[in-house]
């Protein structure tokens, strides 16, 4: 039986890992390269770095965290952050990246994600939403970390996204992330039946329990949390413990 | 005549599998040229991408009679997830396409699941126990999938593992004589399975001494 991924992200920023709420007050939270070892044997099934760096000269410190994780981590390794080319997706692909996530790129230019997935494959594409909500059932998309309202619909854009080839779909309720207070499940409920591809929910994770009703009721593939694994609030044993107890299939 | 070589197509994650055979200290190479493959002790057939895609570069870079003249006569080769695939007689991925032909059988889409291709960590269900490449490995070991066909061998006894997916149970392993597959990344699926790259290199290397 296919089981839903548990999937920490590490936000780096020049080579650190960081944390901050609603995309502000970035706090230090160590080296990347370590936290995805600690998290590969801590049962993680996959992991995914965020590159928030903003200047581009710093940007190919990103590079080399991938480079050196892929050596001896061997779960599914996703970056994203900046992405705005075949060759930028190539440059990481071939230093040990699986997938590459794309987002104000790929609203820019929608074309990326039909080049991407023609020349490594969809599986290699995910795109990234950052999701607002709007009215009852309307969310927008966001770009530039979530610093432009693009003023597109979340469900035309994911659909669309699908068929240029995006193989996931990581969708980020900015709404929820950062609060602790839980997943937007309306929000991942619809996303995930209007596509066919896997759904990584994002965004709001505080407890185990936010996890189980987003894998239970917004019907994601998985789960995406940063902070209450950084912070040793709870292990990805003890979520896995408290999923299995709840009769979600988990790889434990 | 002691390492592996991971045939390079110009597909997919020929990296991630060298890098996973590399960790273990295993001499292995990247390489296309006909002298590597026929020195080889085994050949490794990684691959990720279109069926057809695969074999129009197989057959561009005229790799095809130099894996199979290896294959015939006797040389270990293992396909990982496209390469597993190439391993049978034909694909109906964007129209028919013939593969190697090494097993009978076909390659077919999932058709009764809604989220296609399916993607994650998914179990094994060992059925032959008398196996070498899975040496080492429990029954229900997940693994990491990542496709949207599936292989229907016609010879029902070359099958090792079964997985389920939905309503449907697809052929996740194989073993023939010296011919191996496997549908799931050992190479992304935790470093227990790299256990899997280890058994491959020692049946190569045992097969060069025989």
């Amino acid at each position: 039986m296919l089981i839903k991924r548990i999937i920490p992200c590490l936000d780096v920023n020049k080579g650190r890992v960081v944390k901050g709420i609603n995309f502000l007050n970035l706090k230090d939270a160590g080296d990347p390269v370590e936290a995805a070892l600690k998290y590969n044997k801590a049962g993680a099934d996959e992991i995914v770095f965020l590159d928030i760096t903003a200047s581009y000269e710093k940007r190919k410190t990103i590079v080399d965290v991938v480079k050196k994780t892929a050596e001896s981590v061997f779960i599914p390794l996703t970056v994203g952050g900046g992405i705005k080319s075949i060759k930028d997706m190539e440059l990481l692909l071939f230093n040990g990246a699986d997938k590459v996530s794309i987002n104000t790129a790929a609203v820019k230019n929608p074309f990326l994600i039909k080049e991407g997935a023609k020349r490594f494959g969809s599986q290699c594409i995910v795109l990234a939403v950052d999701a607002k909500k709007k009215d009852k059932n309307k969310w927008e998309v966001f770009i530039y970390g979530g610093r432009e309202n693009t003023h597109i619909d979340v469900i035309e854009w994911i659909k669309k996204a699908e068929d240029l080839g995006a193989g996931e779909i990581l969708l980020t309720s900015m709404d929820a992330d950062g609060t602790k207070e839980g997943y937007d499940i309306e929000l991942t409920f619809r996303v995930s039946k209007s596509v066919k591809v896997p759904v990584i929910a994002s965004g709001g994770a505080g407890n185990p329990e936010h996890m189980y009703k987003v894998l239970k009721y917004g019907c994601a593939d998985a789960v995406l949390a940063a902070s209450i694994f950084h912070y040793k609030e709870y292990s990805i044993k003890k979520v896995k413990e408290y999923l299995k107890n709840k009769k979600i299939p988990v790889r434990l | 005549m002691k390492n592996l070589v991971v045939i390079n197509y110009g597909m997919g994650n020929l990296f991630s599998v060298f890098k996973a055979i590399r960790h273990l200290n295993i001499p292995v190479k990247i390489s296309d040229k006909k002298k590597d493959i026929q020195n080889a002790a085994g050949l490794i057939l990684p691959g990720v991408g279109a069926f057809k895609d695969a074999m129009n570069e197989i057959h561009k870079r005229k790799l095809f009679n130099i894996i199979k003249n290896e294959v015939e006569k006797g040389k270990p080769l293992l396909g990982i997830c496209l390469g597993f695939q190439l391993l049978f007689t034909k694909s109906y991925e964007f129209g028919i396409c013939s593969g190697f032909d090494f097993i009978k059988g076909n390659v077919v889409r999932f058709r009764k699941e809604r989220k296609v291709p399916h993607m994650g960590w998914n179990s094994v269900k060992i059925i032959n126990l008398r196996n070498r490449i899975l040496k080492g490995i429990k029954n229900d070991t997940y693994f990491y999938f990542v496709h949207s066909y599936y292989v229907v061998p016609l010879e029902k006894k070359v099958v090792l593992t079964t997985t389920k997916y939905g309503r449907t149970e697809f052929v996740s392993a194989v073993e023939k004589l010296n011919i191996f597959g496997v549908q799931f990344h050992p190479e992304k699926s935790g470093e227990n399975a790299l256990l899997i790259y280890k058994n491959f290199y020692e049946i190569s290397i045992n097969n060069n001494k025989g």
